[in-house]
């Protein structure tokens, strides 16, 4: 019987490479339950962390990265596309605003990441001319494009929804998130233009000063 | 999987209303059982529930599981899964999850007709099973045979979609209060007959979601591309 179920297991395995690496066969093989031999898999981010998601990126200058790269910057997302011309523009000039308001000491601990819901449009050459178009060309502001289904994942997380209205046209949601340094989502602004201050003041609270000065 | 064949439709919410081009894809014939779920998570030990990251699924996912052992029949529907975890499972399959306008689409068909949405026992038998409380006992391919040969999409089990996120009732609704009520009521009120209802029901649970919930009556089943010849 056990020989039999190895074998369809081993079937399996051979069939979804995608999901099923060695550490598999090992479990399946003796069943115990191992728990910190499991959990290694999962690498070492926190329950809630974004860093989990195992999808890649590429920036606006065409490096490849995920999100775990981010670690240990505080992080004000939002999801936009650059074609948009209703909401987006003001999305981004909040992002902007909250920039400014960050105290100088402690800009260097803040990224302003912006992601792409349109992947198809928003190459990183794209992204890159909307990021000069917009004077945003410093390491602080971050452009992202993934897949389609990586973008549909990450929104999720987000619970940010979105849907093509028509070839050039999304609707979505407006919300601006900041995460903490162990990517955990930490506040959610939503709406357009709405005052800032909350959102600040949480960027304010997670972010360390700079030493150096 | 059976091929369910191309066609368009008028989605209840749809972009700009006009009609959705749908292409031909492979359907999974019932929705995921419990027993084809254990094998997912003994191969992959990161979606077990002691292992799961609270990101990808709330501490209701898999409620009834004692980690790997199931309560209930193998042959029931797997529910109390995030969507998550039912994409991952699709992917490890080499599949995908529907789209929402490939499960809508799939499920306008009755036993006879791929658009049963004008024939009142097609509505009257989704109203009638939106009434029912749960009936937990159920094994899947349990209700009717579709025009496509699918089962179980109606009377079953409620199933997450790829792009559950697309849909905006209104623009930004969540934020409570004032909005909440009014377009709750004046949704239904607006819907036209009872066959707009029953999709209005599908849409407003849908909006309901987010990615790392677990219900008592929400599960899934995979898709796939048909290959290119």
């Amino acid at each position: 019987m056990k020989i039999y179920l190895k074998c369809i297991v081993l079937g399996i395995s051979a069939l979804f490479l995608s999901c099923n690496n060695a550490n598999n066969e090992k479990e399946i093989d003796d069943e115990t339950e191992n728990v910190s031999e499991e959990t290694s898999l999962n690498e070492n981010f926190s329950d809630m962390s974004i860093y989990n998601l195992p999808s890649k990126w590429t920036t606006q200058d065409g490096n490849e990265i995920k999100l775990g790269d981010l670690q240990g910057k505080v992080l004000v997302m939002v999801m936009i596309y650059t074609s948009c011309q209703a909401a987006c523009p003001r999305l981004v000039a909040d992002m902007r605003n909250i920039e400014k308001q960050i105290p100088n000491n402690k800009k260097a601990d803040v990224r302003y990441v912006f992601v792409s819901i349109d992947p198809n449009t928003d190459t990183p050459e794209r992204l890159k001319t909307f990021a000069k178009e917009n004077k945003m060309e410093d390491d602080k502001w971050i452009f992202l494009r993934g897949t389609v289904d990586d973008t549909r994942e990450f929104a999720a997380v987000l619970a940010v929804n979105y849907k093509q209205i028509s070839p050039m046209d999304f609707s979505h949601s407006n919300i601006i998130s900041v995460f903490n340094q162990k990517g955990e989502l930490f506040h959610q602004q939503e709406g357009l233009g709405i005052d800032n201050k909350e959102t600040v003041k949480a960027i304010e609270s997670l972010a360390t000063e700079n030493k150096k000065k | 999987m059976v091929k369910v064949g191309k066609g368009e439709y008028i989605p209840l919410y749809g972009r700009d209303s006009s009609k959705i081009k749908v292409a031909s894809f492979l359907l999974d014939t019932v929705p995921v059982t419990k027993t084809d779920f254990l094998k997912f998570i003994s191969n992959n030990p990161k979606w077990q529930k002691k292992n799961i990251k609270g990101i990808f699924a709330d501490k209701h996912y898999l409620k009834d599981w004692k980690n790997k052992l199931y309560s209930g029949e193998a042959n029931q529907p797997v529910t109390n899964i995030s969507w998550f975890a039912a994409k991952a499972y699709c992917e490890c399959q080499d599949k995908r999850l529907p789209t929402l306008d490939e499960w809508e689409y799939a499920a306008m068909a009755d036993k006879t007709k791929a658009d049963a949405r004008k024939k009142k026992d097609y509505n009257q038998f989704i109203l009638d099973w939106y009434e029912r409380p749960k009936k937990s006992s159920q094994i899947v391919g349990s209700t009717f045979k579709n025009y496509w040969g699918v089962y179980d999409l109606h009377g079953l089990v409620w199933e997450w979609t790829a792009d559950f996120n697309s849909v905006l009732i209104s623009s930004e609704s969540r934020n409570g209060g004032k909005n909440n009520n009014l377009f709750c009521s004046a949704a239904a009120v607006g819907a036209t007959d009872l066959m707009n209802y029953a999709a209005f029901m599908r849409y407003a649970f849908r909006s309901s979601l987010k990615g790392n919930y677990n219900i008592n009556n929400l599960g899934f089943r995979c898709a796939k591309d048909l290959k290119k010849k």
